[in-house]
């Protein structure tokens, strides 16, 4: 293979992980508040469907974006409501959140079935994009991969180099705690899951912008469970978040190219992978203890009521 | 809310006051401005008065004792004066201002700082990160170790700022806690039992710094039902039962007996020594439990490795093991229940006969009892009426006696059912209605119920974690007499316990366990509180203070 082919392929494999890594990194600061969200893929969808919508309407991609990160955030309202002020179940909240996504996308794209879609189109970095081998895969790509990147680093310092970074782990660690010394536990979830919401909503819109820039119902096919299972993979950790998003996005590309290739290969199993290599990692990672308590949120799922 | 005030009024002007005592409203009246002064807070639960009509005040400068058994209402109080509870009535008045303080961080503000007795530090974050979470201000990391170092070096509290909470010692856990309060400069400092979970060492370290705190002008509240400390410490005390001030005192004047009487409003009766083990000659004596070169990884991140643990419980003795929480206890404890397995069989024996194989109830038909230390998710289930926790322990070992149909197993709930009303007699169990849920019993209650249906199966060996740990002194009278009678009457008795009083009580022999290993048994009667208390604290006292800030 050339290296432009290769730079071809490693360019498919960049777009596809950008919008794990982004959905991944909002599920990653909820879970970091000790709050379990399971409905990254409903909140994805409504990113991609308001997403597509806004820009055919306004013809401007970026009103598409803009909406689906606002319409994502609001979408995750009700679960916030539900699991944080009247504290209900969180997985089954995140279960039904994720269904209703599904259904509401479902019936607000309807009309946008079929219609040519509005490509957010890639920047060039004037420049370095002319640099040999890896200059279009870093510099030659869409604008939510940017920020995708810039998203990754911002998350990380933002959870292990600031004041709020640290309040928000103190919460995930131990929500008892955190309320006797006064924190407002409900308020920092809140803005965690909401957090989430715009991130999955980001992503959606990375998929009907860039990815397929068209609407096709249930078009995230199970990539909010992708991001899910990537937090648990990255063991909380940011950076692992990068290196796992290009490693799954790797294995989604690589289905379509064993495909084209004609490797005998079943697509369910190359689908089945990023699955099967979470549980791999949980199980590397339970052997380390130590580190394992060190980054998982001690408090994550559990409902926090304070005393009246 | 103001009638049941009067009403409340009238209950406390008609308690008979212990002498040498004065009301808050006499001393506000001849005295300087207090710091504090609490007048007719009340707090309800539901039909629950927690606190009724509380009054009392702290002046400047001194250490104040809030004395009261558990559920007497100390907690409630303390968390209303902490902004974690908003009272239903009364007043606060700081520094001669009415206050309201409707959260911590308004507390914090006023001047109030606290120490909690279940520190609330975050296990995953570092000391460092710990302290800087509870300043106000965005304080960089290596500005906040700095500061607690130079705190730590005034008041004797050393600590490593780059160790990670979890892996702390209680004591040391508390010394976070401490630097964490001072750097808010508080002039009011509230301890909740802070040294329920210290060595005596410990212990009389962390008074040093009391005492120094209070030469400098700081009040604090010391929250206890030891007496002897209180004794030690404090300048005066305000004794609370059943929500109410049923006295105020100077605790240096009075006996630890008569402070006991005001706490528990009766006379606590002594446990009687009803038997004593023959002292020396182990040789005639049958051996219910051995335990042989038991070792055993950490289980988790946070727990103990066990070293090694060899020991013989005999026949008719009560055997103690002593040590500070988490060295190894609950890890000690699994390990003889049965719950976590060993590789030897004759690891363990019971009786005789190697058990090291086998699980919890393979153990209990070889007339072993257990009773762990946490009474809910372990011992007994809250949501489950009381004849089903009896089952939920014996359903094995008494599998004739309560279910009958062979392989269908169907339950005989007129069998359980007199099992309850032996066990409630036996153990005077107090409980509202015929089988209630055993999350309606208070603590003492519960745990006279747990330990009742073990004892009511006659075991030859029972195994008690921490037995009387947050039980009232009636209650934990009682579950001492029953576990020395059982000696008596012949079983063997191994008693885990932090409560040094209760393990010179009651026991014949006791070990301590330190970083899971154990000493070799001591007796019980000549052995004392200092040599007791430097095993507990690893007996290297350097290794303890050492830690570099």
């Amino acid at each position: 293979m050339s290296p432009d082919v290769i730079q071809a392929i490693l360019i498919t494999v960049v777009t596809a992980a950008t919008p794990l890594l982004i959905a991944a990194l909002g599920e990653l600061v909820v879970e970091r508040s000790g709050v379990l969200n399971l409905g990254v893929e409903g909140m994805m969808i409504i990113g991609a469907v308001t997403g597509f919508g806004a820009a055919q309407i306004t013809g401007s991609p970026w009103a598409g974006v803009l909406v689906a990160i606002v319409c994502g955030a609001l979408f995750s309202l009700p679960f916030a409501v539900l699991t944080l002020s009247l504290a209900t179940n969180q997985v089954a909240t995140g279960l039904s959140l994720t269904l209703l996504g599904l259904g509401v996308a479902g019936m607000i794209g309807e009309q946008f079935v079929g219609l040519p879609g509005v490509r957010l189109e890639a920047i060039a970095i004037p420049g370095l994009v002319d640099i040999p081998l890896i200059g279009r895969l870093l510099f030659g790509q869409d604008p939510i991969f940017y920020l995708s990147i810039l998203l990754a680093f911002g998350v990380w310092w933002f959870i292990f180099r600031t004041r709020a970074g640290l309040t928000l782990r103190a919460v995930g660690d131990s929500h008892g705690s955190a309320h006797a010394l006064g924190i407002n536990v409900l308020r920092v979830r809140y803005l965690a899951v909401m957090f989430g919401g715009a991130c999955a909503g980001l992503a959606g819109a990375h998929l009907s912008l860039v990815y397929i820039p068209q609407w096709v119902e249930n078009m995230t096919a199970g990539r909010g469970w992708i991001a899910l299972a990537l937090v648990v993979f990255a063991s909380w950790l940011p950076l692992r978040v990068v290196i796992g998003a290009y490693l799954f996005g790797a294995v989604t590309i690589a289905q379509f190219h064993a495909q084209a290739q004609g490797v005998a290969i079943p697509s369910q199993f190359l689908s089945a992978l990023p699955y099967l290599a979470t549980i791999v990692v949980l199980v590397l990672i339970s052997s380390n203890r130590r580190m394992t308590m060190r980054n998982t949120p001690a408090s994550l799922g559990k409902p926090f009521v304070p005393d009246r | 809310m103001h009638k049941a005030h009067v009403a409340a009024y009238a209950h406390l002007s008609a308690q008979p006051i212990d002498r040498g005592t004065m009301t808050a409203s006499a001393s506000e009246k001849t005295g300087p401005t207090p710091l504090l002064l609490v007048e007719g807070i009340t707090k309800r639960f539901g039909d629950l008065i927690a606190n009724d009509a509380v009054d009392f005040d702290i002046l400047a400068g001194e250490i104040h004792a809030l004395l009261g058994e558990n559920g007497a209402g100390k907690s409630t109080l303390v968390k209303m004066l902490f902004g974690s509870l908003k009272p239903d009535g009364g007043r606060i008045v700081w520094n001669g201002e009415p206050v309201s303080i409707p959260n911590p961080s308004a507390a914090r503000h006023l001047g109030i700082g606290m120490v909690f007795q279940h520190f609330s530090l975050f296990d995953s974050l570092t000391v460092a990160e710990n302290i800087a979470l509870s300043l106000e201000d965005d304080v960089p990391l290596p500005t906040v170790a700095d500061e607690a170092g130079r705190l730590g070096e005034v008041y004797g509290l050393t600590l490593n700022p780059e160790a990670l909470a979890g892996d702390l010692s209680v004591g040391e856990r508390q010394r976070v806690e401490i630097i964490r309060c001072l750097l808010q400069e508080p002039s009011l400092i509230i301890l909740d039992e802070p040294t329920s979970v210290l060595t005596p060492q410990e212990a009389e370290r962390l008074f040093e710094t009391l005492d120094k705190l209070k030469a400098e002008g700081k009040s604090i509240l010391y929250i206890s039902h030891k007496l002897d400390e209180v004794k030690r410490l404090c300048d005066r005390a305000t004794v609370l039962r059943h929500g109410k001030v049923v006295a105020q005192c100077d605790p240096r004047t009075e006996t630890a007996k008569s402070l006991a009487a005001m706490m528990v409003g009766e006379e606590v009766q002594a446990v009687r020594r009803t038997h004593d083990a023959p002292a020396g000659d182990d040789s005639g004596r049958d051996i219910v439990l051995g335990v042989h070169n038991l070792d055993q990884p950490p289980i988790g991140p946070f727990s103990t490795p066990l070293r090694a643990i060899h020991m013989n419980v005999y026949a008719g003795e009560v055997f103690g093991i002593a040590g500070v929480a988490g060295n190894g206890q609950s890890e000690l404890f699994e390990a003889l229940s049965g719950e976590q397995l060993q590789d030897n069989p004759n690891a363990v024996t019971i009786g005789g006969t190697p058990a090291g194989r086998l699980g919890p109830n393979g153990r209990r038909r070889l007339g072993a009892a257990f009773a762990p230390e946490e009474r809910f998710g372990h011992a007994a289930v809250a949501t489950m009426p009381l004849t089903e926790n009896i089952l939920l322990s014996r359903h094995a070992s008494d599998a004739s006696a309560y279910q009958s149909g062979g392989r269908l197993g169907m339950l005989r709930r007129s069998a359980l059912g007199r099992t309850l009303s032996r066990v409630v007699d036996a153990m005077d169990v107090r409980k509202s209605g015929e089988n209630p849920d055993a999350g309606t019993l208070s603590g003492g209650n519960l745990q006279k119920l747990i330990l009742g249906r073990e004892f009511d199966r006659r075991p030859r060996l029972f195994i008690v974690n921490q037995p009387t740990w947050g039980v009232d002194a009636g209650a934990a009278a009682r579950i001492r007499q029953a576990l020395m009678d059982a000696a008596t009457a012949g079983a063997g008795a191994l008693v885990i316990s932090q409560d040094l009083d209760e393990l010179l009580e009651m026991c014949d022999r006791i070990a301590v366990i330190h970083d899971g290993e154990m000493s070799e048994p001591l007796d019980a009667r000549t052995v004392t509180r200092e040599q007791l208390g430097l095993l507990m604290g690893g007996a290297e006292p350097e290794k303890h203070h050492g830690v570099a800030a």
